[in-house]
């Protein structure tokens, strides 16, 4: 795409409220589409919502709406937490899982599962937790063992081996686990797969919650972003202190990545893909890129959950699947037509 | 001694056949017996494999509970020399040399057995590397009620022991027919509908699965009709909108269910008609085995109590 130095500021401005009004656009249809789209038919849907009873109220707005709304914010934080990942590493193929988040989340939820089936007495702490706790804990003690194996934030590098060789660590630990454990294997195929059947509104506002608490810092933020792009020296030289900056960015990263997974399972893609939607419509800024990226990552979980729930219903695809099938064939097209452009 | 002579490509060599043959005959030797005796049998397995069996065999490896089950209700427990890892029933074979699963069989540990029949299902890997192996193997597919009454038969005759089998499939049979018929003596009208879970993602035991075999026989009415496949995966919104007066789920899962979005306006979940089984009564429900009319019998009890 082109770099933008060719507009001018008012063209890029208005094109910058045009495609904000398009994303928020989207995300109301989808919105009110996941209204509509379910188990019933689309006719049967609109009935209920003209006439509802008690049992299709329940299953509008106890049900589809929360379900819809979680995914939006869920699928926010990918995005948001791959737009930082990205610009923090400066690599256009870093995204949220890139520090072990999605392999301590599954050991986490392997062994809550495990406590759960076998109820033994030195793990009723992780039973109790239940499968969102667990990914929770999981993946920020994935974090925390990450950055303390590559000594600290500061080396992009040792961060990202120290990132791959605690996945694979961790990764191997849970098939250990699964394999003395062979009865949990379709729940922890469904955690890995993705899944926003059981969002609840209780889940939807944390998922909010922690959407709200996590794009103000990385907005506040955007500007070491936007000189971390000339470079680690020039930043430093322009007076930011390079490790609170990315101790701070890496920590929303982790807290985005961490409470996205606890609710939806590892859903893959939508961080790495949203921020790259964002920069091909767009000539953008990091700051407009934080606010572009959960907008597209929002409506891309929104737009897989509704697909998830139409394609075999009233069995469901696992929406991880979705996404990786959307944003891989997206991906494919991008560096294709990056490859013709030259 | 044993040929296995395959429809596909790539027939295990001879010299290796020669070499299990010696081994086998050794043992045959060794134990003598009136068992050992000629069988000239030549069978199809599921796989679509033409297996000849010059003897009966000896020195078996099974590789899925089920089979391990039926082995030892035909009485021929004491020939079993492994099982698969998951094999827990009679008790005796716990004490056995375990040989992993069936997608991860450690063909090692089984060729050191020296068996002279691996009894397995639909797996195509383990099959191959033991026929490059020269290890005879047969495949019986037990997904369904029939293929239990096919699977007597065909291990019976495997084994010599077809009489033993006739009689056991009667007595299945029996029992099978006589709960069912019980249980729909006792039913007024429409049976209740029945959501069984087989786990928390939701997967559904669906009227096409085996369970669900069983349900229809015992007059419950499925949430999930036989086109969705044996074990979908649901939208749990559907299970609100079919409001099944039965759950059959996890013991863990159990008091977690009025969690669920919308679920605590389920009949079942209000008025916790809730159906759940030890592990050791879940293994009798869930395989289709020669001990089906025990996980028959535990369904009925449970639907007859939540359910009257």
């Amino acid at each position: 795409m082109e770099l933008g130095t060719g507009h001018h500021e008012s063209d890029a401005s208005a094109r910058l409220g045009w495609w904000l009004i398009s994303c928020l656009a989207i995300t109301v249809l989808l919105t009110l589409g996941s209204l509509l789209i379910g188990t019933s038919s689309i006719e049967t849907s609109l009935g209920w919502l003209l006439s509802p009873d008690a049992q299709s109220s329940v299953v509008l707005w106890q049900i589809r709406l929360p379900r819809s709304v979680g995914a939006w914010f869920a699928g926010a934080l990918l995005g948001l937490a791959g737009a930082i990942a990205q610009g923090v590493f400066r690599n256009p193929l870093a995204e949220p899982y890139l520090l072990g988040t999605a392999s301590g989340a599954a050991l986490g939820v392997t062994i809550s599962l495990i406590a759960a089936d076998a109820s033994m007495t030195g793990l009723a702490w992780a039973s109790r937790l239940g499968v969102t706790g667990a990914a929770f804990i999981g993946a920020c003690g994935a974090t925390l063992l990450t950055i303390s194996l590559s000594r600290g934030v500061l080396q992009t590098a040792g961060l990202l081996l120290a990132g791959v060789v605690v996945a694979f660590l961790l990764g191997a630990l849970t098939q250990l686990l699964l394999l003395a454990k062979p009865e949990i294997w379709r729940s922890m195929q469904t955690f890995l797969f993705g899944s926003t059947g059981f969002i609840s509104w209780s889940s939807a506002s944390l998922l909010g919650a922690v959407f709200c608490l996590c794009v103000v810092p990385a907005i506040l933020l955007s500007r070491g972003l936007d000189a971390l792009t000339l470079g680690e020296d020039t930043a430093q030289s322009l007076g930011l202190s390079l490790p609170m900056l990315r101790l701070t960015l890496l920590g929303v990263v982790s807290l985005a990545t961490a409470t996205a997974v606890g609710q939806v399972g590892v859903v893959g893609f939508v961080g790495l893909v949203a921020p790259h939607l964002v920069r091909e419509t767009l000539s953008v800024n990091h700051r407009q890129l934080l606010i572009g990226a959960p907008l597209c990552g929002g409506a891309l979980l929104q737009a897989a959950d509704l697909a998830s729930r139409w394609v075999i219903r009233p069995a469901e695809l696992p929406v991880g699947a979705v996404t990786a099938c959307v944003g891989g064939t997206y991906l494919v097209l991008l560096l294709w037509r990056r490859s013709r452009d030259g | 001694m044993f040929r296995q002579m395959e429809a596909a490509p790539g027939a295990p060599p001879l010299r290796v056949l020669g070499g299990a043959a010696a081994v086998v005959l050794g043992l045959a030797l060794i134990s003598g017996g009136p068992a050992a005796s000629a069988s000239g049998l030549t069978l199809h397995d599921d796989l679509q494999r033409e297996v000849a069996f010059a003897r009966y065999p000896q020195r078996i490896v099974s590789l899925l509970p089920s089979l391990t089950e039926t082995v030892c209700a035909l009485g021929a427990c004491d020939r079993l020399v492994a099982t698969d890892r998951y094999s827990n029933w009679p008790a005796q074979v716990t004490a056995l040399p375990k040989t992993g699963g069936l997608d991860d069989a450690e063909v090692e540990a089984i060729i050191g057995l020296k068996p002279d029949l691996v009894l397995i299902s639909h797996s195509q890997r383990i099959t191959e590397r033991l026929s490059e192996l020269g290890v005879a193997s047969f495949a019986l597919n037990t997904e369904s009620y029939a293929s239990i009454g096919h699977t007597v038969t065909t291990v019976g005759e495997i084994l010599g022991l077809s009489s033993r089998a006739a009689v056991l499939n009667r007595q299945i049979s029996a029992a099978v027919d006589g709960l069912s018929a019980e249980a729909l003596a006792r039913r007024h009208g429409a049976g209740p509908k029945v959501y069984f879970e087989v786990d928390h993602a939701p997967y559904a035991a669906g009227a096409a699965s085996f369970i669900g075999e069983l349900l229809t026989r015992l007059g419950a009415r499925n949430i999930v009709p036989e086109d969705l496949g044996p074990f979908p995966k649901l939208n749990p919104e559907y299970v609100v909108r079919e409001n099944p007066d039965v759950i059959i789920v996890a013991p863990a899962d159990a008091p977690h269910l009025a969690d669920r979005p919308g679920w605590d306006r389920i009949r079942a979940v209000k008025e916790q008609r809730l159906c759940y089984f030890s592990p050791a009564a879940r293994d009798t429900i869930e395989r289709p085995g020669p001990r089906v009319a025990e996980g028959m019998r535990a369904l009925f009890d449970c639907l007859a109590r939540v359910a009257p």
